[in-house]
């Protein structure tokens, strides 16, 4: 599939996720059990795309302290627990990965 | 000035604050998307044909890791069903305008133009004019998040290889989701999402995001249902 379709058919879906109940309100009524569901959606989808960057390295699994992804990444996780500010979080966590290689080898 | 647009420059204005937090972003996107081989022209378009923050990293990610065209289209999809919460939450405010108004406000009904939007509509009920307060607003966020990614695509090139730009994808989805873990499902949707993608990550064609994904919601509905 070309790059073009996908971007294409992903905006087509992007657009009718948007559009979709806006059009409908009236005729259809989300479910209970599916609006809670997709109070879900978000932390799911993102720990799931987190996740493997911080914990895997190369396909492997590291938790060891010489893994800087896995240190810059739980930083950033307290501080944009402590500040709930995404650029601080972002500049925060890009020096410490900047740091923690630097002094790794 | 005429009602609509006191609305329009309302809504402008309330959308200003947001845009401290979207212009880097923007700006990071399109580095990044530059990063994971797209060419000029794929990078900008896809800000105006998607135009969706989150889906746009992973699809850049998902490019860069050479993910088969179905894969990455579906994985929009789940990154954007969100989108449907908001559509239903602002269809009882849109429900009388013309369908050529729903198609433009549906258009641009991002996270930052969804926010300041419905709380307008919360505060002041549905008025003649309301529609252009949304309109402002995502009009303004539309503007930027082109500018900016532009600007970011011209920076790439400035930018170093070797420094660890990649790493600005998860810090970000870091920022947005970690100030939202208030309750005990949130966590525990966000870790058992997170442990699964880990487990089923070498699973081929990024199934392992469907199925954490998947995991995560379920997990998260069912001790909110239990409670």
């Amino acid at each position: 599939m070309s790059l073009w379709l996908i971007l294409l058919l992903g905006g087509l879906i992007t657009f009718g996720l948007r559009f979709s109940l806006i059009y409908l309100f009236g005729r259809f009524e989300v479910p209970g059990t599916m609006r809670r569901a997709l109070h879900y959606v978000p932390p799911a989808v993102l720990a799931a795309l987190i996740f493997p960057e911080l914990f895997l390295n190369n396909g492997e699994f590291s938790i060891t302290a010489l893994n800087p992804r896995l240190l810059a990444g739980l930083i950033a996780i307290l501080t944009a627990w402590y500040s709930r500010n995404t650029l601080v979080t972002i500049t925060t966590g890009m020096i410490a990965l900047f740091l923690l290689q630097s002094i790794a080898f | 000035m005429t009602n609509n647009q006191s609305s329009f420059w309302a809504g402008v204005r309330a959308e200003l604050p947001l845009l401290i937090g979207v212009f880097p972003f923007g700006m990071i996107y399109g580095a990044l998307a530059m990063n994971s081989g797209l060419t000029h022209a794929q990078a900008q378009a896809m800000s105006s044909i998607v135009f969706a923050g989150s889906a746009q990293f992973v699809t850049s990610q998902l490019v860069h890791e050479g993910a088969p065209g179905l894969v990455i289209v579906l994985t929009i999809a789940v990154v954007n069903l969100r989108h449907l919460l908001y559509s239903a939450s602002m269809a009882p405010y849109l429900k009388d305008l013309s369908l050529r108004w729903k198609t433009v406000l549906a258009y641009l009904l991002t996270d930052e133009a969804y926010a300041p939007g419905i709380l307008n509509y919360e505060k002041e009920g549905i008025q003649p004019s309301s529609h252009w307060f949304l309109l402002g607003a995502g009009f303004t966020l539309w503007l930027t998040w082109q500018m900016s990614t532009a600007l970011g695509i011209f920076l790439e090139a400035a930018i170093p290889p070797t420094w660890p730009l990649d790493f600005a994808l998860p810090l970000t989805f870091i920022a947005m989701i970690v100030p939202a873990l208030k309750t005990r499902p949130m966590v525990a949707a966000w870790l058992s999402a997170g442990i699964v993608a880990i487990l089923a990550y070498s699973l081929p064609f990024k199934l392992g995001l469907i199925l954490a994904a998947g995991t995560g919601i379920l997990v998260g509905t069912a001790l909110e249902t239990r409670r």
